[in-house]
């Protein structure tokens, strides 16, 4: 069990957020939607770690 | 009080060209006084190329314009020998915040890593950049220094030839012609020579529009930059508030797409959106009003036989990032030594075409890095504002999501990575000073590394042997010869060695890496010397 690591962890951050936003393209809002849904569910997956895949929601919640 | 940008610089005046029976060739003729056009006449009369700068009008940039300037045109100047007085005039700042909706998300200071000379930016005014240039130019011209602006010369029609290129100029005494051995076009984004050649200039049109006003006002603002995401005063846009000197800001509001632009820069309308934005009590006045929409786009090819566009004519970018002014110097810099050995006949007229290669190569880095500033800061779409927002929220409690947050990537110097004047990688050293990168400034005791490496090729040794002097086929390449031990401070080390125990580098005239290997090779630091000039 890891802690959710809250630090800069992607290495060419710019990069990246330009391909999450092209992979958006051309997409209607739903479809937005649902790509972002299955995209939460393989990274997750990915993670694997319960631990921190809670933290990871409390964190996207804000606090609320 | 007459502001410097209403003061005509560079007058017209009737030039002995005028009248004469048939056209004068000059050597190089550059059109467009800006801070290009200048940087780039100030580096060839330096170097004794004889030039003349054409302008159709007398006077420097109307109102601020560009404002901020990085570390490595500073250092350009520096080699053009008007450095100082930018830095002296100019605002150094390091703190950033970002505010999104009505709070302040968070703050950054962009901690300049130690042991440069220069500092990482510098806010100016373009009128004084400009100023300082036209000063430099009449330093020169006072020497000796083969150069002449003309004010209030217009060019009207272009000629191309195998060999020169003739043009026709209006002046308020009739036209004239001229003609000239190369010409370099740095006439800004709307460039009517390009216009003239027929020449294309493709990119995407950004459908926005943002109000620039200049401000000075005694208020209590640190040195710093603002930016705001969706503040409440500017609901649904974003804003910027920046120091420039003489107690001048910078405010840019976003306005959006369908507005009516006459309306929106009268005083009426400008002055309570900066109310609304600086607090009724904060007493201001205008200095200067515009509204500007961008594109990011480029010239296909920057060079078309003997003419070389440069700056803002070859390529344009968002203002986000400062990278307009700041590429186009890199350009300056790029083509002054490459044009000055093919005109002695030391490089093949091929050299030329890496001004192209290289700086399209920069050009695109800027325009990439230009556009995705654009998308964060205007999303095109539901979602990605969506994203953006969420990026904004994370950032105000978590470090992660800060190197996402996009309000412009400053300016840094383009690596050639793959140019053909680089050679390859010999050294196991640091990736920032491998060939095609420009050189890093390191201490030398009182004094810096890049004033002694100037203008020249230069073999630069670290803890290693080489000769005082390689000459190979006109080239002529001086060694400085180096220890880690002449910087405590590490830097030199850092920078130029890494693991290694010895370092040999190649560098340009423009202070770019060529070629590094662990020890001096002659038969190989030739063959990077004829490479590095286009004869490999």
């Amino acid at each position: 069990m890891t802690d959710l690591i809250l630090t800069p962890n992607i290495d060419g951050a710019d990069d990246f957020y330009a391909e999450l936003l092209t992979a958006h393209d051309g997409l209607s809002k739903e479809d937005s939607d649902a790509l972002n849904a299955r995209l939460v569910l393989v990274l997750a997956n990915h993670i694997g770690d319960r631990k921190a895949i809670s933290q990871a929601i409390k964190t996207a919640k804000l606090g609320r | 009080m007459t502001k410097i940008f209403e003061t005509p610089l560079y007058a017209y005046k009737r030039s002995k060209d005028q009248g004469a029976g048939a056209p004068i060739r000059h050597k190089v003729v550059i059109i467009g006084a800006g801070p290009v056009g200048l940087a780039m006449g100030i580096d060839l009369a330096q170097e004794g190329i004889e030039t003349v700068i054409i302008d159709d009008n007398d006077k420097v940039s109307f109102g601020s314009r560009a404002i901020c300037f990085a570390k490595r045109p500073l250092e350009i100047l520096d080699r053009l020998g008007c450095g100082q007085p930018m830095v002296d005039k100019g605002v150094e700042w390091d703190v950033g915040k970002v505010f999104f909706d009505d709070r302040e998300v968070y703050k950054f200071d962009l901690l300049p890593e130690e042991g440069h000379q220069r500092p990482a930016f510098v806010n100016l005014q373009q009128y004084y950049f400009e100023e300082y240039l036209v000063n430099r130019v009449r330093e020169l011209e006072a020497a000796g220094a083969p150069i002449e602006i003309r004010g209030g010369n217009k060019v009207t029609a272009i000629g191309t030839h195998d060999d020169h290129v003739t043009l026709e100029i209006d002046t308020q005494e009739g036209s004239y012609n001229l003609e000239a051995e190369w010409l370099i076009p740095c006439d800004g984004a709307g460039s009517p020579t390009r216009k003239m050649l027929g020449l294309d200039f493709v990119g995407r049109v950004f459908e926005d529009n943002f109000l620039i006003a200049d401000v000075i006002m005694e208020a209590d603002f640190p040195t710093e930059r603002w930016f705001w995401f969706d503040p409440p005063f500017n609901k649904g846009q974003s804003a910027l508030l920046h120091k420039q000197p003489d107690g001048v800001w910078r405010i840019d509001l976003q306005l959006g797409w369908d507005i009516d632009k006459e309306e929106e820069k009268k005083p009426e309308n400008v002055i309570p959106r900066l109310k609304a934005m600086l607090g009724d009590d904060v007493q201001f006045e205008l200095e200067w009003v515009s509204i500007y929409t961008f594109q990011c786009r480029r010239m296909e090819a920057f060079r078309h036989g003997r003419v070389m566009f440069a700056g803002d004519a070859a390529h344009q970018v968002s203002p986000f990032g400062a990278r307009g002014a700041n590429s186009g110097l890199q350009d300056t810099d790029n083509l002054a030594w490459k044009l000055k050995l093919v005109m002695e006949g030391k490089a093949p007229d091929s050299l030329l075409d890496s001004y192209n290669a290289e700086r399209v190569h920069g050009a695109e880095e800027n325009i990439l890095n230009s556009s995705r500033s654009t998308d964060f800061i205007t999303p095109k779409s539901e979602m990605s504002r969506l994203l953006r927002d969420a990026v904004l929220d994370l950032s105000e409690h978590h470090e992660f999501a800060r190197p996402l947050v996009n309000s412009g990537r400053l300016s840094v110097p383009c690596t050639y990575d793959g140019s053909p004047l680089n050679s390859s990688d010999a050294l196991d050293g640091p990736a920032r000073t491998r060939p095609g990168s420009a050189c890093p400034d390191v201490p030398l005791g009182d004094d810096y590394l890049l004033p002694k490496l100037g203008g020249k090729f230069t073999l630069l040794t670290i803890d290693a042997d080489a000769p005082d002097m390689v000459e190979e086929d006109g080239i002529t390449v001086a060694r400085l010869a180096l220890s880690v031990k002449d910087d405590k401070s590490g830097a030199l080390k850092a920078r130029y060695m890494g693991d290694a125990t010895s370092a040999v580098y190649l560098i340009r005239p423009d202070q770019h890496v060529a070629a590094r290997r662990p020890n001096y090779d002659d038969n190989l630091f030739r063959a990077a010397i004829r490479r590095a000039t286009g004869k490999e």
